[in-house]
């Protein structure tokens, strides 16, 4: 799994049927103490995720496992909102 | 599998349902030497595992499988606590005939956390 933050969203009129009702949302993946990585990505929303907030995408076939992504194609979700990450520090 | 070190958590409230009840934690993997190597990485945890634990993980599909028969939406698990290491590696060839180089080998760094 990896941590993103949701920086916009997918309009797609014509799809995949087995999308159709899935909220679509553009990802940027960042590392555990919240720099930016590079690349973006588009994923399946089932948290109800909003713009800016820190989650938790699944990628894969392990995608497809996630309650309402079931038998659709899909290969990145958003499994959870992220509410706070500690780090060890540093020795 | 790939070994990793535990190095972080994460907390979330709202997550799929087939994600309750689920630890994650910020894996960093490691080479063999103990090295950081690659991105950190969330894991759900199967084995209990603390912080700075040596630990290995698995990746893909395969992840959620340590949870069977629950279906769990996860692409990395930490599947075990590493005790200890023993890596034999052939002599390197040496262009110059010098002894072969003899690495520091690692072993039992996992229940002491000591990040060494």
């Amino acid at each position: 799994m990896i941590l993103a933050r949701v920086v916009g969203t997918v309009v797609a009129t014509r799809k995949d049927p087995r999308l159709e009702g899935k909220k679509l949302l553009v990802l940027k993946p960042v590392s555990p103490d919240g720099k930016d990585e590079s690349g973006y990505v588009v994923a399946v929303d089932t948290v109800s995720a909003g713009y800016r907030e820190t989650v938790l995408a699944v990628s894969g076939s392990s995608a497809r496992m996630a309650e309402g992504c079931k038998d659709r194609p899909v290969d990145t979700s958003i499994v959870g909102i992220v509410d706070n990450v500690s780090l060890d520090e540093k020795k | 599998m790939y070994l990793g070190r535990v190095v972080g958590r994460v907390w979330s409230t709202v997550k799929n349902e087939c994600l309750e009840g689920h630890r994650l934690l910020i894996v960093q993997p490691v080479t063999p030497e103990l090295k950081d190597t690659g991105k950190r990485i969330v894991c759900t945890d199967w084995t209990g595992a603390g912080a700075g634990e040596l630990i290995y993980w698995v990746r893909a599909r395969e992840a959620s499988f340590a949870f069977s028969p629950a279906e769990v939406v996860t692409d990395a698990t930490i599947v075990a606590i590493v005790d200890e290491l023993h890596i034999k590696r052939p002599p390197l060839a040496d262009a110059r005939g010098s002894e072969p180089t003899s690495e520091p080998r690692p072993s039992g760094s996992g229940r002491s956390g000591s990040g060494a």
